[in-house]
């Protein structure tokens, strides 16, 4: 079955990369730009891994990411936090948060997917 | 009836009187209702001035020199006169001073000082021993001439008595035993002993009473009155001479006249006399009634003196009989027994009147200012640790009185028999009268000092002792009487009796001279050569100005230390025992409104003074100083020390106000510091903000080039049309990236004030055609209406061109990015202002609201519809287009209603101006990145 995987950023360059990476390792890409679309699309499409950036407007990474856990539905979504802002604070607020990783933007293609693959538990 | 027993027993019978009164007078004074306190007591107390020597020998000096006795009777009634100066302040200054005794007086005068005090008491124990030998003689003598009734026999020479039958000795023991108990009861705080004045003004009464029972009995009983008894001396060729008071050499004059200076100062100066006049003086008032009814005392007891000397002259006229014994032989002669019993007892009244008073006053001396203060200073014995002196002081003073008595006595056995009473009497007079000096001047003269007391005293003495006493002992056998003749060594001029070669004056004159001369003049001298400490001054000031200073808190004005109440209270409880203590300290918490001893006294320099003027009254001066001394800690205060105070205390003022100044100075400097602070603190957080604003707008582009680069690595196979595209992504970013870094810089150079200006002369008109023409491609793409509005002709502006150009590039691409999307407008207006042209940049988009029109300037923040699109550019090209206007004097801002386009407008300053960076406050918040 094919696994859905939620882009949410603002920066339209950045979702070309990560949409054409996700489609080349055949996930279903979603797209939202900012928070309040990126929680319509959890709802509506039920994705198993969200990209999340964590500078979206209208409502923040952060936001969503608590949204998320706090939904017990939603429980089984795995959560990537990309951020340009590296501080360890911001890493700390995320895991503790909920999410299940973090990366720093400007990132690795090769680390990125391999997390993704690793969350949702495939090999390859 | 006469016998020996009958007349001792009598004579205790007597001495019991007196002790009952004085026990009595003890008793009420106790309970506080006082029988003494009158006038009347007063003035009869200071008759203790007549003593045996009056009873018996006035009449012996009036039988060899005629009135020749008067002087020394006149001089206390002159003296009496001058009371009313002198006595009151003395009297005064003692009150307040808690004076225990003439030598406490002097010594406190000059500066507290022990030593004088005790040189004082020194001299007055060595020159009264004479004057108590006189008493002692007068008794035994007389006792011995009334036990050998009806035999009229003189006493022979007293040296050969057995010890036993000594009557002198006796009489000094007996004497001893009972000043004793008079005396030395109980110590008082302020020295008084009411039972022996009481005692003493019944003695007065009974020995004037003997006198004139004596008296009239001569002269009306034997003789038929005056008339009678002066005829016959007339008659008698050897008499007549008597009558004639100034007879004889010039020499009579000065005699008359040093005997009675010499009497005048007695009267103030023997110790029992101070005592009874000044010490035991229970109200000041009292000297009013004193001043009259004391004279007249004198006249009394000097009425019949005359007569009974020429009567027993007739009656006695070959000179068997001893003209001191008239008195008492005339009775007897004329077998009046009782008469002859009352005599004796009147004399024994005057003896004993004389010896208890002088005895105590000089005992209280011998106390407070020799045995103590030496006691003090022995810290071996560390007498201010021990609890209770009083039964120290009492013991001392009962040891004085004693030896005192035996010294009498000694005096008596070696040099008595050689003179006659009266000369005895007047040797010590001399010795009392070095005293007047350091006195007067002490109580007039704020310039005598310590050290001139000290060597007057010391010149006088020694005058004397040379003069008087030196002869005295020779002529009694107890020095080669050569001296006196010859001269010591044999050099005339230094004959002790003519001086210098000063013949002519009787004895005691001829001592007055030289002792006054000696004295006064080495009084004077000394006080003005050696400076005087700053204990002298104060002392000085408060005799000299008893009457002018009021209350006793002047004292303590200079005085530097510190103590403690219960400290205090020990002390005054160990000499004058807890009640005294704690009435003292009760009175004083009175005066200042509290309770004692409910603990709210303050030992401050008040205290210590009252307490040191307490403890004064019971141990004297010099030992209440040093035992105070002893118990505070106290720093001695120097005359420039206490000019420092005073300095110290005006400076004080002036530093204090010096004080408040930089107080005050200093909050407004630390008030100012702390705004710096805060300013720094928010700088520093802008710089934070900015920084990682930044950061993050430079790692976002990065991002995209770095994915999509791996991409296009990693997958060699992409389709063309996906390489391409990501390749655009790529180098788009690239740029992006750059222009940022570029912005990020140019904002910071111009901020910081390194950019660099090329200003040169330019024509603005110019400038916005070029511009315009620039955006001219894309203006045609966006089919954008682009209107100029130039006037003519404008004066040229001096500005750095590209700058100029930068800016209005940046204004012209915001106007193209928000102009309305369909019928786009665009128009760029130049107008001229008195000291500026203004440049506006019109379009016709959605407008800015309110909220954003101040946000727009700040960096990267970008407002658009935030729904929608993320707005392009990097935000920062306003900010940096403000900073470059800015710099060149002008102003750059936004009009723009919501809904009704926008239009951006800056100033260019004529005759232009540039100005450094300045970060204004719209930039302060950078905070954050575009949403």
């Amino acid at each position: 079955m094919t696994k859905t995987v939620l882009v949410a950023d603002d920066e339209p360059n950045i979702v070309v990369s990560l949409e054409y990476l996700l489609e080349r390792d055949g996930y279903s890409v979603k797209v939202a730009r900012n928070g309040e679309e990126a929680l319509a699309h959890i709802a509506q499409f039920h994705p198993d891994l969200i990209l999340l950036d964590v500078m979206l407007p209208l409502r923040n990474g952060f936001e969503v990411c608590q949204k998320i856990r706090q939904t017990p539905e939603w429980q089984g979504i795995r959560i990537i936090m990309l951020t340009a802002k590296g501080r360890e604070t911001e890493v700390s607020k995320g895991l503790a948060l909920g999410a299940d990783a973090y990366i720093t933007k400007p990132f690795s293609t090769k680390e990125l997917m391999a997390e993704v693959r690793r969350l949702l538990g495939d090999s390859g | 009836m006469l016998h020996e027993t009958a007349i001792i027993a009598v004579a205790f019978a007597y001495l019991g009187i007196l002790f009952a009164i004085a026990y009595y007078a003890d008793e009420r004074a106790d309970a506080g209702r006082s029988v003494i306190a009158s006038p009347y007591i007063y003035s009869l107390s200071l008759a203790v001035y007549a003593t045996a020597w009056t009873f018996y020998g006035s009449v012996g000096r009036a039988a060899s020199d005629g009135v020749g006795f008067l002087p020394i009777y006149i001089g206390p009634t002159l003296m009496i006169a001058l009371w009313w100066v002198v006595m009151r302040k003395i009297l005064r200054i003692s009150k307040q001073n808690r004076i225990t005794s003439l030598a406490d007086f002097i010594a406190s005068r000059y500066g507290k000082s022990a030593l004088l005090g005790g040189l004082v008491t020194v001299i007055a124990v060595i020159g009264i021993l004479p004057y108590i030998s006189l008493q002692l003689k007068a008794v035994s003598n007389s006792f011995t001439i009334l036990v050998q009734y009806p035999a009229i026999v003189m006493p022979g020479n007293a040296a050969t008595l057995l010890i036993r039958q000594d009557t002198a000795l006796w009489v000094a023991l007996i004497l001893a035993a009972f000043t004793i108990v008079f005396g030395t009861r109980h110590l008082d705080a302020a020295e008084h002993h009411q039972g022996m004045v009481a005692a003493i003004a019944f003695e007065s009464l009974v020995k004037l009473l003997a006198f004139l029972a004596v008296g009239v009995f001569v002269t009306f009983g034997i003789y038929d009155g005056f008339g009678d008894l002066f005829g016959r001396v007339a008659a008698a060729p050897k008499l007549r001479a008597m009558l004639a008071p100034l007879e004889g050499a010039a020499g009579g004059y000065a005699n008359w006249a040093w005997l009675t200076i010499l009497s005048m100062m007695a009267i103030m100066f023997l110790p029992r006399q101070f005592q009874v006049a000044v010490i035991e003086n229970l109200d000041e008032k009292h000297l009013n009634k004193a001043i009259w009814l004391f004279p007249l005392y004198m006249l009394a007891i000097n009425v019949f003196v005359l007569p009974i000397a020429f009567g027993g002259l007739l009656r006695f006229p070959d000179g068997s009989v001893d003209a001191d014994t008239f008195v008492l032989t005339l009775p007897m002669a004329e077998k009046h027994e009782l008469l002859a019993l009352l005599v004796f007892i009147g004399g024994l009244s005057a003896a004993t009147g004389m010896v208890i008073v002088e005895t105590i006053a000089l005992s209280t001396m011998v106390c407070n200012d020799l045995v103590m203060p030496v006691l003090l200073r022995i810290r071996r014995l560390r007498l201010n640790e021990r609890r209770d002196l009083t039964g120290l002081l009492l013991g001392i003073r009962r040891g004085a009185i004693v030896l005192i008595l035996l010294l009498g006595y000694l005096y008596f056995k070696l040099a008595g028999e050689a003179y006659a009473l009266v000369s005895i009497g007047l040797i010590s007079f001399a010795a009392v009268a070095q005293f007047a000096p350091a006195m007067f001047g002490g109580i007039f003269w704020k310039g005598g000092t310590r050290t001139g007391a000290l060597c007057g005293l010391l010149a006088g003495f020694a005058v004397w002792l040379y003069t008087l006493l030196l002869p005295a002992l020779a002529r009694s056998g107890w020095l080669p009487i050569g001296i006196v003749d010859d001269g010591p060594f044999g050099i005339e001029l230094l004959r002790p009796l003519q001086l210098f070669g000063l013949t002519g004056l009787d004895e005691i004159s001829h001592a007055m001279i030289w002792s006054m001369i000696a004295n006064v003049g080495a009084y004077v001298i000394a006080s003005l050569s050696v400076s005087p400490g700053a204990d002298e001054h104060r002392q000085a000031s408060l005799f000299v100005d008893v009457f002018r200073h009021s209350g006793e808190a002047r004292g303590a004005r200079f005085w530097r230390g510190t103590a403690s109440v219960p400290d205090l209270y020990n002390l005054l409880a160990r000499f004058l025992g807890t009640a005294a203590a704690d009435a003292a300290f009760g009175q004083y918490a009175n005066a200042k409104g509290l309770k004692w001893p409910d603990g709210q006294l303050v030992a401050d320099a008040e205290l210590v003074h009252y307490v040191e003027v307490q403890l004064a009254g019971a141990i004297g001066a010099s030992s209440a100083r040093i035992m105070v001394a002893a118990v505070v800690k106290e720093e001695a205060l120097t005359l420039d020390e206490v000019r420092e105070i005073l300095d110290e205390a005006s400076q004080v003022v002036a530093y204090s106000h010096r004080l408040e100044q930089k107080s005050r100075e200093l909050e407004t400097t630390s008030a100012e510091l702390r705004a710096a602070n805060e300013r720094l603190t928010e700088l520093d957080r802008l710089k934070d903000d900015f920084i990682s604003t930044v950061t993050h707008e430079l790692r976002t582009p990065l991002t995209s080039i770095r994915a999509l680069s791996e991409i296009l690595h990693d997958d060699p196979e992409l389709d063309r049309r996906q390489r391409v595209k990501f390749l655009g992504i790529i180098i788009k970013e690239s740029e992006r990236s750059t222009r940022l870094i570029n912005q990020v810089l140019d904002l910071a150079k111009i901020e910081s004030g390194n950019a660099e200006w090329h200003s040169s002369e330019l024509d603005l008109r110019e400038l916005i055609e070029e511009a315009a023409a620039a955006v001219g491609p894309v203006i045609a793409e966006h089919r954008i209406a682009l209107a100029l509005r130039l006037p003519d002709r404008v004066p040229a502006i001096t500005a750095d061109r590209d700058r100029l150009m930068q800016v209005m590039l940046n204004l012209l691409s915001n106007a193209v990015k928000f102009c309305d999307r369909e019928a786009g407008r665009i128009t760029i207006a130049l107008t001229r202002q008195p000291d500026a042209l203004r440049i506006d940049v019109v379009d016709n988009g959605p407008g800015i609201r309110r909220e954003d029109q101040e946000l727009i300037f700040q960096k990267f923040r970008q407002v658009g519809d935030t729904l929608t699109e993320k707005p392009h550019g990097t935000g920062l090209g306003l900010p940096i287009s403000r900073q470059i206007v800015q710099h060149f004097g002008g102003r750059l801002w936004v009009e723009s209603g919501s809904g009704s386009g926008a239009t951006f407008s800056f100033t260019m300053p004529l005759g232009s101006r540039t100005t450094g960076s300045v970060i204004s406050a719209g930039d302060m918040n950078a905070a954050g990145v575009a949403p």
